[in-house]
Formats: structure tokens, C-alpha cells, sequence
């Protein structure tokens, strides 16, 4: 352990929709290379904290501290609207369950992997096409294919491209909404399987929202299952699978079907 | 000359399970339990079914989560108690010193063999070719047939899995295995080659707690047999 301050310290992160709770008192530490999963059913406000940290959503209460890039610390609940988008531009990475909400449909696939780089001050055009390309070979992704623009992708090449288009300026941190949701089951285990070897490689650090259990055992450490806006367990990933403690996490658990 | 430091020393440990779905029942299982562990000691745990064997071997790992006690571990030159280890912590000591072979393998669709048995030595820092040799060679000494190297484990036969569950177990060299009946589906040549593992393992200072139900693997390695409920205080 090198680095011994948390990436990402969150306390108190509360959120109402007028009368309706959308989260409230959350609180973890994310540690550099640690990936966290967020489980929950619909409702359980996994997305809603997700939606907080991202500075999508504004909150009622709590605070998030983030390690920048640039080596001091921000509440990244309370940035101003143009500094949290430069902060998602130079230490964040979005992966959303959509892959339309995370890609340009008009731009080419290269062009999707080499905006962000452009966006960060790369010039040379040559290293940055060759950068995409090195990422579609990593996503599986016909490097022939590098000008067609991602309407004529299916799905899974979609998610895959948006996966390349978020991670191609190494962020810091890694939001992840239901990655795999979206997907047919033989598509899910290709993008899980490339997921798990970026996270290693790279040594990513994420949060990542989704229901399916076997994506958390798969992709993450440690677990924090929500339940009505509250985190009702958290805990090592195998553990938290293997010895639930609280009975909606017990529920949870045991609801699953084991092919 | 100092006195050698118990590698895993494990203090008035209690375990029960309480199934919330069955009205809160709680099942009992490890009370009170005391063991203490030195390094080159392999210690076989002997109780029926169900009396706890893997639970206790899975506490220590800190996969089962315990109501009280401690458990403390040699590790990087210091001792952890794994029972208040942060989830960070744990997961070090997963890597550097407490290994584990269950019965069953968790493999991954499209992942070959031989990286499903050199990732816990790439998690150390290894480069991938010396720890893709490393892995060829067990493989190769537990009898996995080459041919069979490069595809996923997923479609292999129980023996065949649990031989790969075994080399990926000891690949690493890890100072404390924890072993849930790492022979239970093998052929006799293949469970003699395991005892051979388990055996060099002791041979190198390392500290084994085990699960053998088969009676001549257990004598072949164990150097002490404890009985469960032997550990409990009265």
C-alpha cells in the first residue's frame, strides 16, 4: 500500500426528492485500486448515490472528498458546475447501463476513443488514432471498423466502445451503472471477462451500481447492499456473498438462481 | 534465541449462524474455540459432517464473518486479527500469506487454465512469463494434459478442476494454506502428487490446516490431528 489515504472519503450522503428519500446518511472510504460494488433492487438508491458522487444529482447533506490528479483534496458535492465537469474530464470515467448515453452516435468509433484524449490537449492526430486503435484491439473490436460510427455496432460492441471512450485517459476513478445490464447473457461474460482484465491491468478504481451478484463477485472487492436509501450491510465482496449478516442482504442472497 | 511465533493463533472464537428467512433460528457452530498453529505444523481438523471443519477454515480466511473472538496472523513481519481486519487488509493477506483450496473451482468463462493458476503469483508482482512457466510446471506435475492448458476450466471434469484449483492454491508459495479436502475427487496418482505438494509445503516452513477425509492422505501429511471439539473450551 503505497498510497494510505483514501482516494474518495464519503460521509453523511443524503438525498431527497421532496418528501421522498433517495439516500441518506451513506458513508465509505475507496481506496486507490479498490473496486466497489453498490447492490440493491430497484429503489434501494444505489443509483441515486451514484448520481451524487457524479455531481448529477445535487444533495441535501454530507460530504464527498477526492484525491485529485493534481494532489490536493475537493468535496466533490460542493464544486461549482465548471469545475466538477473539469474534474470529470481529467480524473473521472463514466460507463453507463446505456451505451448511447455514454457515446457520440454520430462520430465515428475512433472518433469516440480519441475525443477525450483531445479534450485532455492531444495534438498529433497519428498517436491518437493509433491509441484508439490500440483500444479496439483491447476491446475486441475490428480495428477495421475504426470510421463506422456506433449506430451500425450491436450492443455488446457499443458497450465495449463506450468502455474504451471511458477509460482511454486512465481516470482516477471509475463510475460504473449496470455495465452488463443491458446485454444478452453469452455478450455479458465477454465484457465481464474484459472488464476484470482492465481492472488488474490498469489498476482501476471504481463504484459500480448494479443487481447482479455474480457481476460484484466477478468484478468487485468490497460490497455495500442498500436497501430504502440505506446501507444496511458493507463488507468484503466474498464475504458479504457467502455470510450475509443482515436479512435483507440474507434475502438477497438466497433469491438468486443457481444455473 | 527467541521463541518461533505461532503463524496462526486463534482465541476463544465463536461462530453461529442466524438464518433470518427461519424466523432468526441460530445455528451454533464453533464455540469458544481455541487453536494454535506453529510453522511446519500441519494440523488435519477431524469431526463429522457438519460440525464445522470448513466453517472454521473459512473464518480464518475471512470469508465467514464470526460473532467474537480473534484471530490472530503472522503476516509481513507483524500479526493482523482477521476477525477486525479491515476488507483492504484481508485481501493483502490473501495475497501475501493465507491461501486456500476448496473443493470446488470458480472459474471464469473464457479464461484459460494456465492463467486461472498463475494469477495469485501476477497478484504478487510476477511477470507474466515466469509465472506462466511456473504454472505449467504444476500443471504439469499434477497431470493436467497439455492439450488442455489454454482452455477455460469451466467444462473440466471434478478432478481435473480440482487439480487446478490445487496448483493455483500452492503456485504462490504462500507461508499459511488452508486446505478443504484438497484431494476429495482424485484418482490415487493424482492425490499422491497433491500429498507430495503438501508435504514440500511443510518441508519449506509453511503452516497447513487441513480438511482430509481420506484416512491415508491424512496420515501421510498431518503432523498432528486435533479433534473439533476437542478446541472448545467446556
Amino acid at each position: 500500500m503505497i498510497d494510505e489515504r483514501p482516494l474518495l472519503s464519503v460521509r453523511g450522503l443524503t438525498k431527497y426528492y421532496g418528501e421522498h428519500l433517495g439516500c441518506r446518511d451513506v458513508g465509505f472510504d475507496l481506496w486507490p485500486g479498490e473496486v466497489l460494488g453498490i447492490v440493491g433492487e430497484s429503489g434501494s438508491g444505489k443509483t441515486t448515490v451514484l448520481g451524487c458522487l457524479s455531481g448529477r444529482v445535487p444533495v441535501n447533506g454530507g460530504y464527498a472528498n477526492f484525491q485529485t490528479r493534481a494532489g490536493g483534496v475537493v468535496d466533490v458535492l460542493t464544486l461549482t458546475e465548471a469545475k466538477r465537469r473539469r474534474l470529470a474530464r481529467t480524473d473521472w470515467g463514466f460507463v453507463h447501463q446505456n451505451p448511447q448515453d455514454g457515446l457520440r452516435m454520430a462520430v465515428t468509433a475512433g472518433g469516440n476513443v480519441g475525443e477525450p484524449l483531445m479534450a485532455l490537449g492531444a495534438r498529433h492526430y497519428g498517436r491518437v488514432r493509433d491509441e484508439a486503435l490500440d483500444w479496439l484491439g483491447r476491446m475486441e473490436i475490428d480495428r477495421e471498423r475504426i470510421d463506422d460510427v456506433p449506430a451500425t455496432f450491436s450492443g455488446g460492441m457499443q458497450q465495449r466502445l463506450q468502455i474504451a471512450r471511458s477509460l482511454v485517459t486512465r481516470p482516477r476513478l471509475v463510475f460504473m451503472d449496470e455495465p452488463t445490464g443491458g446485454l444478452d447473457v453469452s455478450v455479458q461474460a465477454r465484457l465481464l471477462d474484459l472488464l476484470r482484465a482492465l481492472v488488474r491491468d490498469l489498476g482501476l478504481s471504481a463504484i459500480i451500481v448494479t443487481h447482479d451478484l455474480a457481476v460484484t463477485r466477478l468484478l468487485t472487492q468490497r460490497l455495500l447492499v442498500m436497501r430504502r436509501g440505506e446501507v444496511v450491510e458493507s463488507g468484503l465482496t466474498d464475504q458479504v456473498l457467502d455470510d450475509p449478516q443482515h436479512p435483507y442482504s440474507q434475502l438477497l442472497v438466497s433469491s438468486v438462481l443457481q444455473p | 534465541m527467541t521463541a518461533v511465533e505461532p503463524a496462526i493463533e486463534i482465541r476463544r472464537l465463536v461462530k453461529t449462524f442466524v438464518v433470518h428467512a427461519h424466523g432468526g433460528v441460530e445455528l451454533a457452530v464453533l464455540r469458544d474455540l481455541n487453536l494454535t498453529v506453529y510453522p511446519g505444523e500441519c494440523v488435519a481438523l477431524r469431526a463429522p459432517s457438519g460440525a464445522g471443519k470448513s466453517t472454521l477454515l473459512r473464518t480464518i480466511y475471512a470469508n465467514y464473518k464470526p460473532q467474537a473472538g480473534t484471530i490472530r496472523v503472522r503476516h509481513a513481519d507483524g500479526n493482523i486479527d482477521m476477525v477486525t481486519a479491515e476488507p483492504r487488509h484481508v485481501l493483502a493477506v490473501r495475497r501475501r500469506t493465507i491461501g486456500y483450496v476448496s473443493q470446488f473451482l470458480r472459474a471464469i468463462p473464457r479464461v484459460p487454465t494456465v492463467e486461472v493458476v498463475m494469477e495469485p503469483l501476477r497478484a504478487l508482482g510476477v511477470a507474466a512469463k515466469p509465472a506462466a512457466a511456473r504454472a505449467r510446471d504444476l500443471l504439469m506435475r499434477l497431470g493436467i494434459p497439455e492439450r488442455l492448458w489454454s482452455l477455460s476450466p469451466v467444462t473440466f471434469s471434478g478432478g481435473e478442476q480440482q487439480r487446478v484449483n490445487v496448483a493455483r492454491g500452492f503456485i504462490a508459495e504462500l507461508p499459511i494454506l488452508l486446505l478443504d479436502e484438497p484431494t476429495a475427487s482424485l484418482d490415487v496418482a493424482s492425490r499422491d502428487r497433491v500429498v507430495a505438494l503438501i508435504r514440500e509445503a511443510r518441508e519449506r516452513g509453511g503452516t497447513i490446516v487441513g480438511i482430509f477425509h481420506d484416512a491415508d492422505v491424512r496420515d501421510a501429511v498431518a503432523t498432528r490431528v486435533v479433534d473439533l471439539a476437542d478446541l472448545s473450551a467446556a
